[in-house]
């Protein structure tokens, strides 16, 4: 027996598989947003309630992420964009290997956007790199402002923080300035929204992020 | 089912590393693993003890983790200190303007392996 000394990362192999799907894809021309949040933080329905405000602007694919069960995917069918229900057999969180293989089962050469919706948790989708070109955080105002604090890593490594719910901010103590504030203090390049997919304020602005991104990327 | 997943991982990456230095047995690996990295580490172990009957070349592989202390340092007043011990607010001057300089990392520090070269230079 000879020593090897490494120095490398516990998931460099994973980093290597995102990086060839990251490159597969903007040479497809595809961009693929890996949507993470924990549990009823409202991601299918503010999914849905994107898609419908596109309207028909790109040619969409959904994959949905959950440890059992198919009712995401069907309840996203429902609005006629392609989905893929891919199951991560009680792993919590998406690879860059389980994306592949849902991207393929999907098909991306005739799409524009794919939405990724991880697994409903705010600790390990953050740590693997699913190789999407863009990561997009939502966290709801019933959950509470303190969340940044809380699992600092999910807020470091997205590039947009969708604040959703606010028509149901009255009846909860969210403090928007102290959220921002604790994000930004995280991740300064962070970009941030408040939006409600029930009443569709603030919609636009994540809307135009989105087409800005969408666009740069086809 | 945290640590299970960061097993997988990491059993992948001694698996490509296995295929590209021709090792055909991996006899320890030993982990630095940060404080606050999130792991923990009896869960971890037993994770790996599970997943590594599965895998022939990782059959024998005993994990041996190696604990990097957490640092964090004060903006407020320029000073670093045991983050397990103090968290958030500096024990020098009570600010709160402190980051984490080291401590939520894993890496795969070495591994002792027998590779085909060995298996020739015995015969």
């Amino acid at each position: 027996m000879k020593i090897i000394e490494l120095k490398e990362t516990i998931t460099a192999s994973n980093d290597r598989d995102a990086e060839v799907l990251r490159n597969r894809l903007a040479d497809s021309k595809c961009l693929l947003i890996n949507l993470m949040a924990s549990p009823g933080a409202g991601k299918t329905t503010l999914l849905e309630r994107t898609i419908k405000d596109l309207n028909g602007r790109y040619r969409i694919g959904i994959i949905e992420a959950d440890i059992d069960s198919d009712v995401d995917a069907r309840r996203l069918s429902l609005l006629g964009v392609k989905a893929v229900q891919a199951h991560t057999d009680g792993m919590c969180h998406m690879d860059a290997g389980m994306t592949k293989t849902a991207l393929e089962e999907l098909g991306f050469d005739d799409l524009d956007l794919i939405f990724l919706e991880n697994v409903g948790n705010l600790i390990c989708p953050a740590e693997f790199d699913t190789g999407a070109g863009r990561n997009v955080m939502i966290l709801s105002v019933p959950e509470g402002d303190d969340k940044p604090l809380k699992y600092p890593l999910m807020f470091t490594k997205s590039d947009v923080l969708l604040i959703t719910k606010i028509d149901t901010k009255s009846v909860f103590d969210f403090d928007f300035d102290k959220c921002r504030e604790r994000a930004k203090k995280l991740n300064p390049d962070i970009t941030i929204f408040e939006v409600s997919a029930k009443t569709g304020e603030g919609m636009e602005a994540w809307l135009e992020w989105l087409t800005g991104q969408t666009d740069q990327w086809i | 089912m945290h640590e299970m997943g960061i097993v997988i991982h990491l059993a992948k990456t001694l698996d490509e590393l296995a295929d590209e230095k021709h090792i055909t047995k991996i006899g320890s690996v030993t982990l630095s693993v940060g404080e606050v990295s999130g792991i923990v580490n009896d869960l971890f172990i037993d994770a790996w003890n599970y997943f590594r009957q599965k895998h022939p070349v990782l059959y024998d592989a005993e994990m041996r983790i190696e604990v990097v202390k957490a640092v964090t340092h004060c903006d407020g007043c320029g000073k670093n200190y045991e983050t397990l011990k103090y968290g958030k607010i500096c024990p020098h001057c009570g600010s709160s303007e402190t980051w984490l300089i080291e401590g939520n990392g894993c890496v795969i520090k070495e591994i002792e392996a027998e590779t085909d070269d060995d298996v020739a230079g015995d015969q």
